[in-house]
């Protein structure tokens, strides 16, 4: 059993439909997990179909749409970092660092999971992938935690190979298509309740991917 | 967030002239543009919470609008507006969608920071 996860992720919404289904599974299992959400998606241009959202209420949406998908996967301690979403490159590294290395200290968390620093097509992605790798280095290697990182550009496989770690989440599809649809301003996707286990939905989402990080 | 009444916005813009006012102008493809579709940039840009102070400003067109405003060494300039929140009395909000509904273009006035 994972004793403790942490989650270092830039905006509400990415741990959707790349981490949602690993997570819910874990909480089942009795891991504790933390989510720290480092900004609020302001930036997003996506307002919802058809559009409820304008640039200015974005934010307090998101955080509630963010609240809503932790309530559906089973997170009840989500960290809000408040960061400015599109800036998280552009931010002091030494700061950032000692945050993060806060957290790590305070939840002495047995796995990370993030971005991979490289292969995740967001700026912010990427520079959060960046930032936790940053701070993980810094520690000593017997008490650095297990890094998992999702990527996901047309290249990741040939440049990383496959991922080493793959997690089985068909039976955590309800949480999963829940914290998809909490995302309501970001994503639409029309499922109901007897959709949910379809053989469609397994194929599409029943299985998460992860590579290990080395720190070698 | 409604379609773009020409000469109510007309009306904030007028009321908004000379005083220090901050801004917010962006125009974005989305940050996931080549990664769909390989032909096309990503690209993005944004000011969030500039100061300016434009001595003439006006709203353009027949929809969707172009809004300049005169400001003491230059310009400030956005294309492609649709919508505006009406419900907002003290700042102005204006944004142009796609027909997805995502949003393009985005600029905002207001005498305090976002």
């Amino acid at each position: 059993m994972e004793r403790q996860i942490l989650v270092v992720l830039p905006h509400p919404d990415d741990e959707c439909f790349g981490l949602s289904g690993t997570l819910a599974k874990r909480i089942s299992e009795g891991t504790q997990v933390t989510y720290a959400c480092l900004t609020l998606g302001e930036m997003a241009r996506n307002m919802g179909n058809p559009v409820f959202a304008n640039r200015v209420t974005l934010p307090q949406i998101r955080k509630l749409e963010l609240m809503e998908s932790c309530k559906s996967i089973g997170i009840t301690d989500v960290r809000m970092m408040g960061y400015h979403d599109k800036t998280i490159e552009f931010e002091d590294h030494e700061a950032m660092s000692k945050r993060l290395g806060e957290l790590i200290t305070e939840l002495n968390p047995s796995l990370v999971i993030t971005f991979h620093p490289l292969y995740s097509v967001h700026p912010d992605h990427d520079a959060t992938g960046a930032a936790v790798i940053r701070t993980l280095a810094k520690m000593p290697k017997e008490q650095r935690p297990t890094l998992h990182c999702m990527a996901f550009t047309k290249d990741c496989e040939q440049m990383l190979g496959l991922p080493d770690v793959k997690v089985d989440v068909t039976a955590f599809l309800k949480h999963k298509i829940g914290s998809i649809q909490a995302h309501r301003s970001q994503w639409q996707l029309p499922v109901d309740s007897n959709m949910v286990e379809s053989d469609a939905m397994k194929e599409r989402f029943g299985t998460e991917r992860f590579w290990t990080y080395s720190f070698e | 967030m409604q379609p773009i009444d020409q000469a109510s916005v007309q009306l904030v813009i007028d009321r908004l002239k000379d005083q220090e006012l901050y801004i917010h102008l962006e125009m974005t493809t989305g940050a996931y543009a080549s990664h769909n579709d390989d032909s096309k940039l990503t690209a993005s840009t944004f000011i969030r919470n500039g100061i300016i102070r434009y001595t003439l400003g006006s709203i353009e067109g027949s929809g969707p609008f172009r809004v300049g405003l005169k400001i003491n060494e230059g310009w400030v300039y956005s294309q492609g507006l649709t919508h505006w929140d009406e419900s907002d009395s003290e700042r102005l909000i204006l944004a142009g969608h796609d027909n997805e509904g995502k949003l393009v273009v985005s600029l905002q006035l207001s005498k305090e920071p976002f």
